[in-house]
C-alpha cells in the first residue's frame, strides 16, 4: 500500500452513467490486477475503493459509474486536478493456474479490472477470452478495447439490443472449451457463474468498506478457510473457498 | 524545543498520540506506511475470550463527519492473540502496549485480563464495557454504575498492570459511571466510545447497517466527547485518556486542555492511514503557536 497524490490526465464519459478516468503517478504499490485504490474526496468522510483498469508506467486508468456523491463528483472533475489515493490494495487476480484460455467474465462495473488481467494473461503467453454482460446496448462500453487485444470477446445484452440476447451464463455456454473461470461483478452475477461454470476460477466481490486496507473489519466475510476481510484478504476469493 | 511527555500510571510516553482499538488493527496494515514507533502508545484490537466474526455486513454507514460502524468485536480470540498477534506486533513496535479487552460476563473479562497480565508487551489493560451483558440480560455493562464498577473490581483483583475503563457515552450520567469505576480501584479511564446512531439508505428505504444501527466516531462526536472528558475530569482524580473525533494536532491540545492525560485517534485512521504520523509532527508546530512548552502541563488546563 502507498498514499500517493495523483494527478488527473483525462476524464471522459463512456456511457451514460459510466466514466473513464486516467491518472498519473506514482503505481509502484499496484502489483496485480483485480486490486484496488481508494480515493479521498473533498467533503466526503470515506474514500471511495475503485477498481484498476489498466495500468501503464505511471499511468492508471479507471473505469467508475456515477451512482453516489463520491462517484458524482469524480464525474465533474477535470484535467490537472489532484487526488489523494491509496494505492495498491486488494489481493487481485493470481494467474498462476489459469491454464492456456481462461475465459473472463464480468458484468457492469466488473468489466474494468479484466482489461488488466486480460493484459496479463496475453502477457504470459496464454490465450483468455472473454464475455462482457450488460443490461442493454447503451450500456456497454471497452468491446473495442478488448477486441484490440486480439482476444475472442462475446458481449451480451438482457434485452438483446447488443450481441448475445440473455446473461453471461448463456454466452459461457456456447463460448467453446476453456481451462479456468475469472469473474468480477454483481453478486447475483458471480452466484450465476460459479454455478455455471466447469472449472476452477476466482470471484471478485464488493461490500461496504471503511479503511480499504484491512484495518477496520467493516467488510468481511465468511469463507471455508475462515474469516476474510473483502478489502485486504479479497476481493478476489478462489472458488473453493465462497460461501454464499 | 517543546516537551511532548506525559505519563499514564507510571508508564512514560513520548507523545500523547495512540491509536484507538479497532481502528489499527494490530499495526501491521499502518507499518507499511511509517514506523509506527513514533506512536506514544497503541491500543490494538479488542479481543475476546472466543473467536469472533462479528455483525452481518454491511457493518459501515458513513455520514457528512464521520461514520458509523457495527463491527461487532471481530477478533481472532485470546488464544491467537497472544500466540499470534502480539508477537508479530512485538517485532514492529517496541513501547508499551494497551490491550484493550472485552467480554460477555465477568468471567470472560477476567479470562482475558488474565492473559494480557503475562503478556509482557502490555503496558495498560483497558477494558471495553460497551459490551451486553448476558447475565445481566443483554444491557452494557457500561451503562449501569453498578455492572461497570463490578466489571472494574473484578479485573483488578487478578492485575498488577493499570486498569483503565473505557466508557460508553451512551449513559443518562457518564460522571456517576466514572466515579464508581474509580471507587471500585480503576487507574484511569478512557473515553468515549462510539455514539449509537444509524443511518437510512433512501434507495432502498431501510437502515444502511445490517444490523440496523451502530457507533458513530469521527469529527462529528469530538465536542461531544470533548464535553465529557471535561466533566468527568473534574469528578475523577485518576487520569484519562481522551477520544472521540480527534483529528489534528489541535483536536489533541483541546482534548488536554478539557482534561485527557493522553489522546487516542480513531476513526481518523481509516480515512487518512498516516493521520497518527501527521499529528505528532504537527504537535511541536502547534505547541510553539499556543505557546505551550509541555504537554503534560495543560492537562486540564481549561477548569
Amino acid at each position: 500500500m502507498k498514499k500517493e497524490i495523483f494527478t488527473i490526465v483525462s476524464n471522459r464519459k463512456l456511457t451514460d452513467s459510466v466514466f473513464k478516468m486516467t491518472l498519473c503517478g506514482d503505481t509502484s504499490a499496484i502489483t496485480a490486477p483485480g486490486q484496488f485504490v481508494n480515493i479521498e474526496l473533498e467533503g466526503l468522510y470515506l474514500r471511495r475503493p475503485i477498481s484498476v483498469c489498466d495500468l501503464e508506467g505511471e499511468r492508471l486508468t479507471l473505469i467508475y459509474k456515477a451512482v453516489g456523491k463520491g462517484t458524482e463528483q469524480m464525474s465533474a472533475m477535470g484535467k490537472g486536478e489532484a487526488l489523494d489515493i491509496l494505492t495498491g490494495l486488494g489481493n487481485g487476480y493470481d494467474t498462476a493456474n489459469s491454464g492456456a484460455c481462461p475465459v473472463l467474465i464480468g458484468g457492469g462495473v466488473g468489466v474494468p479490472p479484466l482489461y488488466l488481467l486480460a493484459k496479463k494473461l496475453i502477457g504470459e503467453g496464454k490465450n483468455p477470452k472473454v464475455i462482457l454482460g450488460f443490461n442493454t446496448a447503451l450500456e456497454v462500453f471497452y468491446e473495442d478495447e478488448f477486441c484490440a487485444l486480439g482476444i475472442e470477446t462475446f458481449v451480451t445484452t438482457v434485452d438483446g439490443s447488443h450481441g448475445i440476447k440473455g446473461f453471461v451464463t448463456d454466452a459461457l455456454k456456447s463460448c467453446g472449451e476453456y481451462s479456468y473461470t475469472f469473474s468480477c461483478g454483481p453478486e447475483p452475477m458471480l452466484k450465476a457463474v460459479y454455478n455455471e461454470s466447469l472449472t476452477d476460477g476466482q470471484f471478485s466481490f464488493e461490500e461496504r468498506m471503511g479503511c480499504g486496507f484491512g484495518a477496520c473489519m467493516g467488510c468481511s466475510c465468511k469463507t471455508k478457510y475462515g474469516y476474510k476481510r473483502i478489502c485486504k484478504d479479497g476481493p478476489v476469493l478462489e472458488k473453493g473457498e465462497i460461501i454464499w | 524545543m517543546v516537551n511532548t511527555e506525559v505519563v499514564l500510571s507510571g508508564i512514560t510516553l513520548t507523545n500523547p498520540v495512540i491509536p484507538a482499538s479497532g481502528t489499527f488493527g494490530f499495526g501491521a496494515e499502518f507499518a507499511q506506511l511509517y514506523d509506527i514507533n513514533i506512536l506514544g502508545s497503541l491500543s490494538f484490537k479488542g479481543t475476546t475470550v472466543e473467536e469472533r466474526f462479528g455483525n452481518p455486513t454491511p457493518r459501515i454507514a458513513e455520514c457528512s463527519s464521520g461514520m458509523i460502524n457495527s463491527v461487532g468485536l471481530q477478533n481472532p480470540g485470546l488464544k491467537a492473540v497472544c500466540e499470534h498477534e502480539l508477537p508479530k506486533l512485538a517485532t514492529l513496535y517496541k513501547k508499551p502496549v494497551i490491550a484493550n479487552i472485552s467480554g460477555f460476563s465477568i468471567e470472560e473479562y477476567v479470562e482475558c485480563a488474565k492473559a494480557m497480565e503475562r503478556q509482557e508487551s502490555v503496558g495498560i489493560i483497558e477494558v471495553n464495557v460497551s459490551c451486553p451483558n448476558v447475565h445481566g440480560g443483554g444491557m452494557s455493562f457500561g451503562v449501569d454504575a453498578k455492572a461497570a464498577a463490578e466489571v472494574t473490581r473484578a479485573v483488578k483483583a487478578v492485575s498488577k498492570k493499570p486498569v483503565y475503563i473505557k466508557l460508553s457515552p451512551n449513559v443518562t450520567d457518564i460522571v456517576s459511571i466514572a466515579l464508581a469505576c474509580e471507587d471500585a480501584g480503576a487507574d484511569g479511564l478512557s473515553l468515549i466510545n462510539t455514539l449509537y446512531a444509524m443511518r437510512i439508505d433512501l434507495k432502498t428505504k431501510k437502515p444502511v447497517l445490517a444490523n440496523k444501527m451502530g457507533g458513530l466516531s469521527g469529527p462529528a462526536v469530538f465536542p461531544v466527547a470533548l464535553r465529557m472528558v471535561y466533566q468527568v475530569f473534574e469528578a475523577v482524580k485518576i487520569p484519562i485518556i481522551g477520544m472521540g473525533g480527534v483529528a489534528a494536532a489541535e483536536d489533541v491540545i483541546e482534548m488536554m486542555l478539557a482534561g485527557a492525560s493522553a489522546v487516542q485517534i480513531g476513526a481518523a485512521n481509516l480515512k487518512n492511514p498516516v493521520a497518527c504520523k501527521e499529528i505528532i509532527e504537527d504537535l511541536s508546530r502547534v505547541m510553539e503557536k499556543y505557546r505551550i512548552s509541555s504537554l503534560s502541563e495543560i492537562i486540564g488546563g481549561a477548569h
